[in-house]
């Protein structure tokens, strides 16, 4: 037993659909902890990609170190790091921030190469006729390189989207409980792990999928006239 | 009549080389002058650098009587973003790739910077769009993306796009180099037409010898960063003064020659 819910271990059955409504409560804290890590990926990666290109050598070159850092080491050691190493400076975050800021530092590194390449994408020429009609770099980016951005973007955004959401149980190695977190601990106490684990990959397999129509869904409503997509 | 354009002692330099040195010229309101020379001679540069697309190191540049350098101005234009803005209002700029924006219309293309920058009204500035889409001849493009359009077509638009900045220089940096043969007459033709305005002064780089010769109120020899000659485009081209520019003509008509019915078209 565990939260006051019971399960019936008689059947493999009845032991799935039993615990089903625990395994619910962690579907939420893992769609959660994808939704947060995935906004901090968007926002941050931006913030990154934008310093990137920024004139002052200090600036961009201490963002690239910083991407390259992150991207280049293992999730499972960052994640380690702010949940063991941050408290010792006085930071403490309750597990489940922890966990969601792991995932969006890591896959910010990711996102930010890809807002990169979008902008980079805006041929030189562009820029420069931008300049010509004195538009300001805000009026550049608001009128002329987000438009053409997005459409490009948008398939590799919704594959992080997709691969950050099927990494989130690493977030029960910090105690979070998630699905997996909660499969465990029903595995401990039942010594039977078949059923639960087997429930988690199975409750996984339709989100990714709805993901992956949502991505594609919005990649096909976006306004694309005119752009070359490559 | 005043220069609206003055280059005094301009030195630019990229990393090592220099490719203009103490560099002087100086351009009359309303005037039409056409930069010829080899590649590489830097009067392409010349257009950038008064667009302000390319900075310079040394001497000074004035546009209707302001310089590009503020006294104090910092990094490589060596004046603030807000001055270099103020400059740019004087000038507009039409490349040898077009540069449309390639997922506005035809009409937003034109539309943008109006709207943007010069604060215009939406309609208004379409109402203007329209005026100058009837002066290239496009109006009926007006909802089609560039590129849907000839190149011809897009430089057309492009024209039509520096124009509804009202800029008082227009500078042509080889609108026709990138057009297939057929469509470079109908570029010329609408370049031609401007060249009747007044008030513009129109600054061009090109390979059409021809057409310089004919809308040109002053033409330029550019060799190795300097003028190595100019004149009057009757002068200039019956009567060349320098060996320079007489070899760089006569190779230069030498490889025109086959293609005789690009300069009857252009007549």
């Amino acid at each position: 037993m565990m939260y006051g819910y019971t399960w019936d271990t008689s059947t493999p059955l009845t032991f799935a659909l039993s615990i089903l409504p625990i395994l619910g409560i962690g579907l939420l804290v893992t769609l959660k902890a994808a939704a947060v890590g995935y906004a901090i990926a968007l926002v941050l990666g931006l913030v990154l990609a934008l310093l990137c290109r920024s004139k002052s050598r200090l600036i961009s070159w201490t963002v690239t170190g910083f991407t390259e850092f992150v991207r280049d080491t293992p999730l499972l050691v960052q994640l380690f790091f702010l949940y063991y190493v941050l408290p010792e400076f006085g930071i403490v975050l309750p597990a489940f921030m922890t966990g969601a800021l792991a995932l969006g530092l890591q896959y910010s590194a990711y996102t930010s190469e890809v807002y990169r390449g979008g902008i980079g994408a805006i041929p030189r020429g562009q820029w420069e006729a931008a300049t010509a009609l004195n538009l300001t770099r805000l009026q550049v980016y608001r009128d002329i390189v987000v438009p053409q951005m997005i459409p490009r973007i948008v398939p590799a955004l919704g594959n992080y989207l997709i691969s950050m959401l099927k990494e989130t149980p690493v977030l029960s190695v910090v105690t979070v409980l998630d699905m997996l977190g909660l499969a465990n601990m029903i595995g401990e106490r039942t010594f039977e792990y078949l059923v639960p684990l087997s429930m988690v990959g199975l409750i996984f397999l339709p989100m990714t999928f709805i993901c992956s129509a949502l991505v594609y869904m919005i990649e096909r409503a976006l306004p694309k006239s005119g752009i070359p997509l490559r | 009549m005043t220069s609206i354009i003055r280059f005094e002692n301009v030195t630019k330099r990229f990393g090592a080389l220099t490719v203009l040195d103490n560099f002087n010229f100086e351009v009359q309101r309303g005037e039409k002058v056409t930069l010829i020379g080899p590649s590489g001679s830097g009067k392409s540069t010349v257009l950038r650098i008064l667009m302000t697309l390319e900075p310079f190191q040394e001497g000074l540049l004035e546009i209707d009587g302001i310089s590009y350098h503020e006294p104090n101005g910092r990094g490589p234009f060596k004046a603030s973003e807000k001055h270099l803005h103020k400059i740019r209002s004087n000038v507009g700029m039409v490349f040898q790739s077009f540069n449309l924006f390639p997922h506005m219309t035809v009409l937003r293309n034109i539309v943008e910077a109006p709207v943007a920058v010069l604060k215009m009204k939406r309609d208004e500035a379409e109402s203007r769009a329209t005026e100058l889409l009837r002066m290239v001849d496009l109006y009926d493009k007006k909802d089609h993306f560039p590129s849907q359009l000839s190149g011809g077509q897009q430089q057309r638009v492009a024209i039509a796009r520096a124009l509804a900045m009202r800029p008082r220089v227009l500078l042509f940096d080889e609108p026709t180099s990138a057009l297939d043969p057929q469509l470079v007459g109908e570029v010329l033709g609408v370049i031609r037409n401007l060249a009747q305005e007044h008030d513009l002064t129109m600054l061009l780089v090109t390979h059409e010898m021809r057409f310089a010769r004919e809308v040109s109120d002053r033409v330029c020899f550019f060799d190795k960063g300097r003028i190595v000659e100019q004149g009057g485009p009757e002068q200039f081209f019956s009567n060349p003064q320098q060996p320079r520019t007489r070899e760089f003509l006569s190779s230069f008509l030498g490889e025109q020659a086959p293609s005789r019915e690009s300069l009857r078209r252009v007549q």
